[in-house]
């Protein structure tokens, strides 16, 4: 195990004009390491993710990433291109509408095929073998290979999703609400099946969702946001089962026992 | 003897925000070490705060005040304010649980939910398989249920797979609630046996036991629980 993180964030706040999306976010996140942002919607968690991804430019703070070379870079001093470049390849976003991370037009295989491309992969045959083997380990049948991902249920598409982000074997995943929308049945299929992918391949991943069971069964450590701010941070079993902060409790009050 | 834990001082109070900040003291002034090779055994009744003892030095309940001082990684760490991440490594490697139920897991077969602490330390998957199915066997869980998902199993099969998860593993700590709360006669001669080999392992349990006669079989030491009420302190 390494000693240091993948991922330093200080004092990150995003506004917007005299609105706060996120204010001064500060956190370590270790390779292998799985971190849930819960909030209810507005909480700022969205706009963290957003800033993290560096698809949003914080308006103050700095994020740094290890890169595979081991050599920390600020995020939001890069250029464009090797921003784009980081994305494509050391990093996956998980939307939580899958239209919105998938070509729709275009069939199964080649969504999982064109990341490895962006990478350089030129061997068809290689890359079409890559993408069964992926479809196969998000439980889609190969003879969907060459469907479009229009034509198949919520719970398929968004595992598609998830396969076009973990092909190049990225070192850290964003995710963004992944079972929001989702039948319940379905949900729990796919939580099994990221908890599964996320402990085998020994990915770091920053999930936000408002769904607590959804944290506490993905995540090692958890934040959670009211208003832009964090107001309790701790092991994920520690802040379920002992809430400290008023808003927190709330929360945890509020769950539904089934 | 080597005493691989040694609470000092440590006060606990839930603080309810919900019900307008009245702040509840559960414990205080809680003292106690535990030593290799021994099973320690927390009595009081219920409500004296016996698994929140056990919940704090698992890094599950955060303490208000005081010391948990684990020998953990060749070194001492204060596991009262070590970060999140510490508290997982002594997790992984220094202090097992078995909690009182088991919270399953959608979809993932008991014999992997037995297997699967071994394989966070780095056992081969197919080795670990191999300790679950001898540890699972031990226990009399039916070989047709080990394929399946414990979610649907009766309340003393989910506890035996859940005492096969906390005892596959060589932690020189072993936090064990209750674990023979909904076991028959047979299975709890079983978990008697495990105990006894934990001891002579060189292992340091605490445990709370209220069944009387599992308790006069693997208890070296009993801890009175009520001597660490709040306002007991004075003295």
């Amino acid at each position: 195990m390494t000693d240091e993180p993948l991922l330093r964030v200080s004092a990150l706040s995003k506004f917007y004009g005299s609105r706060v999306g996120c204010d001064n976010v500060s956190f370590d996140l270790w390779p292998g390491e799985v971190l849930a942002v819960v909030g209810e919607s507005g909480s700022g968690k969205t706009t963290l993710l957003n800033c993290l991804s560096t698809r949003l430019m914080p308006s103050s703070g700095t994020a740094s990433y290890r890169m595979r070379d081991g050599q920390f870079r600020e995020l939001y001093r890069m250029s464009e291109a090797e921003r784009r470049f980081l994305m494509r390849t050391d990093w996956g976003f998980v939307h939580q509408n899958p239209a919105d991370g998938l070509r729709m037009t275009v069939s199964a295989g080649a969504n999982v095929g064109e990341r490895l491309m962006a990478v350089g992969d030129r061997h068809y045959g290689k890359i079409r073998a890559t993408a069964v083997d992926w479809l196969s380990r998000v439980e889609i049948d190969e003879d969907r290979i060459d469907d479009e991902p229009r034509a198949f249920s919520g719970g398929m598409r968004q595992r598609l999703q998830i396969a076009r982000n973990l092909v190049t074997g990225p070192r850290l995943v964003f995710m963004d609400e992944p079972t929001g929308g989702l039948d319940v049945s379905v949900q729990a299929r796919l939580l099994d099946l990221l908890r599964g992918l996320v402990t085998d391949l020994g990915l770091a991943a920053i999930v936000v969702t408002h769904d607590l069971a959804v944290a506490r069964l993905l995540s090692q450590r958890m934040m959670v946001m009211k208003d832009g701010r964090v107001v309790e941070s701790g092991l994920t079993d520690r802040v379920l089962d002992d809430p400290r902060a008023p808003y927190t409790q709330l929360l945890v009050s509020s769950i539904l026992q089934v | 003897m080597a005493t691989p834990l040694v609470v000092s001082d440590v006060a606990k109070s839930f603080t309810m925000h919900l019900r307008d900040g009245i702040k509840l003291p559960v414990m205080a002034g809680v003292s106690f070490s535990i030593r290799a090779g021994e099973c320690t055994v927390l009595g009081g009744p219920s409500g004296a705060g016996k698994s929140s003892i056990l919940k704090m030095l698992y890094g599950n309940y955060a303490v208000d005040e005081g010391q948990i001082i684990v020998t953990h990684d060749d070194g001492l760490i204060d596991l009262a304010t070590a970060s999140p991440r510490t508290v997982l490594a002594i997790r992984r490697q220094t202090i097992g649980y078995v909690s009182q139920f088991l919270r399953t897991v959608p979809r993932v077969s008991a014999l992997d939910v037995v297997a699967e602490p071994l394989v966070e330390r780095g056992e081969d998957r197919e080795i670990a398989r191999g300790k679950a199915r001898a540890l699972l066997a031990q226990l009399n869980l039916p070989e047709r249920l080990w394929a399946l998902p414990p979610a649907t199993f009766s309340g003393g099969e989910q506890q035996r797979v859940n005492i096969a998860r906390g005892f596959i593993t060589e932690h020189p700590i072993l936090l064990l609630d209750e674990p023979t709360a909904s076991l028959d006669a047979k299975n709890r001669d079983v978990v008697i046996e495990l105990i006894a080999a934990k001891k002579a392992a060189g292992v340091a349990l605490l445990g709370i036991f209220h069944d009387h006669d599992v308790r006069e079989a693997v208890a070296d030491r009993v801890i009175d629980v009520t001597t660490f009420a709040p306002g007991k302190i004075a003295a």
